[in-house]
């Protein structure tokens, strides 16, 4: 550890030639400092705070739309072309179906049938939601609380919500609360692995810079993991709600007691071969999945799609 | 091992590595025997290859780790730290994270509010405070995490590798900015690095490591008076350095 080191020594010489090399650029970036002081070459390369592209329209809309149209056309096709008209019964056209939805007869029925199940499955989704998140979370604080309870979120996804129905209206009765169970039952595991995915997926390196703070486990939880897992959660939710629909209308075919959802309907229309409204409501429910699932995506991508692609 | 501390390092040793070692529990040797101090005013750098233990040491030096054998003396509570990535919350603009360690620290928001817009001013990103980090660049990213740790207003600050990411350009003009807070904030450095140059022209000391297991191999002082031109690094006397630090790394790394 001495001055005498800096003496050029034969050893030093490769790495002269080489600091020599770098040097042309260099000097030219150097001289562009003299000049302008003011701008560093980092802060010249920032990305302006701009609006996102506009990505809407034809692009958007098109592909999903032009399928629609092919399978409106097939759908006139079998129904016109290659059923027999005695069995027509069986593929009601489009324009028959479409017409049930303004059919005073028949459309009340079902658009009170349909926010009946929409209570259901919303309320269902607000249960699996607060539950699947304070269940991820108590895993996330102790190994042996994730040890204790992953294997039961796993088998909640595992067992046939089928085969528990008939012990679902035993234990719950036959009518809202036996639905809304059902709904929970379905939609919760995607909350409880969404959530602890993205509480465990937080970066070391954040870890630590808590750690070094000494952060304690609440101000980590608040401050850094559930912020960081808000994408996975939001995630879940756009999942949970699609199937918290599935769930309500699975309950509305087994738990017909009380005001009726969409499910009850479909299974009447089933058993009298009203092909027509039965076909507007599986659509009707499948639509309202779709809305619901869409409107979770857009939830997300307004929390968290300014610093997080939302896909 | 406990060393007794002579009077006169007691006030200007700011980190005190005595005999250090450390030893993984499946036995892994990743320090051994190190002895290290860093003063008021030096910034002493480590080079070594990658996997010798090098970042291992600000581990200790932090407390984010302990050490096995010897003792690890940090003789302030005001340490700094930057790490290898800038490691700051995507959700939070510039501002937000560049006061959060004050915020973990139970500072009030008007406090939390001027040690940021200080340390913003002194990493020279004004202007950038309601920028999302994903809307800067590398290296003002980088100087984000640096404003962070400046908040702190430490008397030892720790570097693992904070520039060896950026391209050559922004990483020099970095080493600038860095040699320039040196100067005016006073605090000591412990930087880690692998680029020897990078070493000599930020350093008052270079300290060379070798791996398996980690020791120290050399030591040079670097004689350059602060604050430093940085055309110094185009100077026979600075290539004559940068050739003894890497012929001292070969030989370590051939041992």
């Amino acid at each position: 550890m001495s001055t005498e080191r800096i003496i050029a020594g034969p050893e030093g010489m490769d790495a002269a030639e080489a600091v020599d090399d770098l040097t042309t650029e260099e000097h030219r970036e150097l001289e562009h400092r003299e000049t302008e002081q003011e701008v560093s070459p980092d802060t010249a390369a920032a990305v302006p705070l701009k609006p996102r592209r506009w990505r809407g329209g034809i692009a958007n809309w098109g592909p999903p739309v032009a399928v629609a149209v092919v399978i409106v056309g097939l759908w006139y096709l079998v129904g016109s072309v290659i059923l027999e008209p005695s069995k027509s019964y069986l593929l009601p056209p489009p324009h028959a179906v479409f017409a049930v939805y303004f059919d005073p007869q028949v459309a009340p029925d079902m658009y009170e049938a349909l926010w009946n199940t929409a209570v259901v499955a919303l309320t269902g989704l607000v249960i699996a939601i607060v539950l699947g998140i304070v269940w991820a979370v108590a895993m996330n604080q102790a190994r042996w609380i994730e040890r204790s309870l992953y294997p039961y979120a796993v088998i909640l996804q595992t067992i046939p919500i089928l085969a528990l129905v008939p012990l679902i209206g035993f234990w719950f009765g036959f009518d809202f609360t036996a639905r809304v169970i059902v709904a929970i039952l379905i939609a919760l595991f995607p909350m409880v692995s969404n959530t602890l995915f993205g509480l465990q997926s937080v970066d070391a390196g954040q870890r630590e810079l808590f750690a070094l703070q000494h952060a304690s486990r609440w101000i980590v939880l608040k401050k850094l993991q559930f912020p960081a897992a808000l994408p996975a959660i939001f995630a879940g939710m756009r999942i949970s709600a699609g199937l918290a629909v599935v769930g309500a209308i699975v309950g509305d075919f087994f738990f017909q007691r009380g005001t009726p959802g969409i499910g009850a309907l479909i299974s009447k229309y089933q058993a009298r071969l009203n092909a027509e409204p039965l076909f507007a409501a599986i659509i009707l429910a499948s639509l309202f999945g779709v809305v619901v699932f869409w409107f979770f995506g857009w939830l997300g991508k307004r929390v968290v799609g300014k610093w997080y692609d939302f896909a | 091992m406990t060393a007794t501390e002579s009077p006169t390092t007691t006030t200007s040793t700011l980190l005190d590595f005595r005999n250090v070692q450390l030893t993984y529990p499946n036995g892994t040797i990743a320090l051994s025997g190190v002895d290290l101090t860093v003063q008021r005013g030096e910034f002493v750098t480590v080079v070594g290859p990658s996997g010798c233990g090098k970042s291992t040491l600000l581990r200790i030096a932090s407390g984010l780790e302990s050490a096995s054998e010897g003792t690890a003396t940090v003789n302030t509570t005001r340490v700094g730290y930057v790490f290898q990535d800038p490691t700051l919350l995507p959700w939070r603009n510039v501002r937000q994270n560049v006061e959060l360690l004050a915020e973990l620290q139970w500072d009030t928001q008007a406090v939390r509010r001027t040690k940021a817009q200080q340390a913003i001013d002194l990493v020279g990103l004004s202007g950038f405070e309601k920028h999302l980090p994903r809307q800067l660049s590398g290296g003002m990213r980088m100087r984000a995490s640096l404003a962070r740790s400046l908040t702190l207003d430490p008397e030892l600050f720790l570097f693992d590798e904070p520039f060896g990411a950026l391209d050559e350009i922004t990483r020099e003009y970095l080493n600038d900015e860095l040699l320039k807070l040196f100067v005016e904030q006073q605090f000591a450095g412990l930087f880690i690095t692998h680029s020897v140059s990078e070493a000599v022209y930020l350093s008052t000391k270079v300290i060379v490591m070798s791996g398996r297991p980690g020791h120290i191999v050399d030591g040079f002082d670097v004689p350059f008076p602060m604050p430093r031109d940085p055309d110094i690094r185009y100077t026979a006397e600075f290539a004559a350095l940068v050739g003894e630090v890497s012929h001292a790394l070969r030989e370590g790394h051939g041992a």
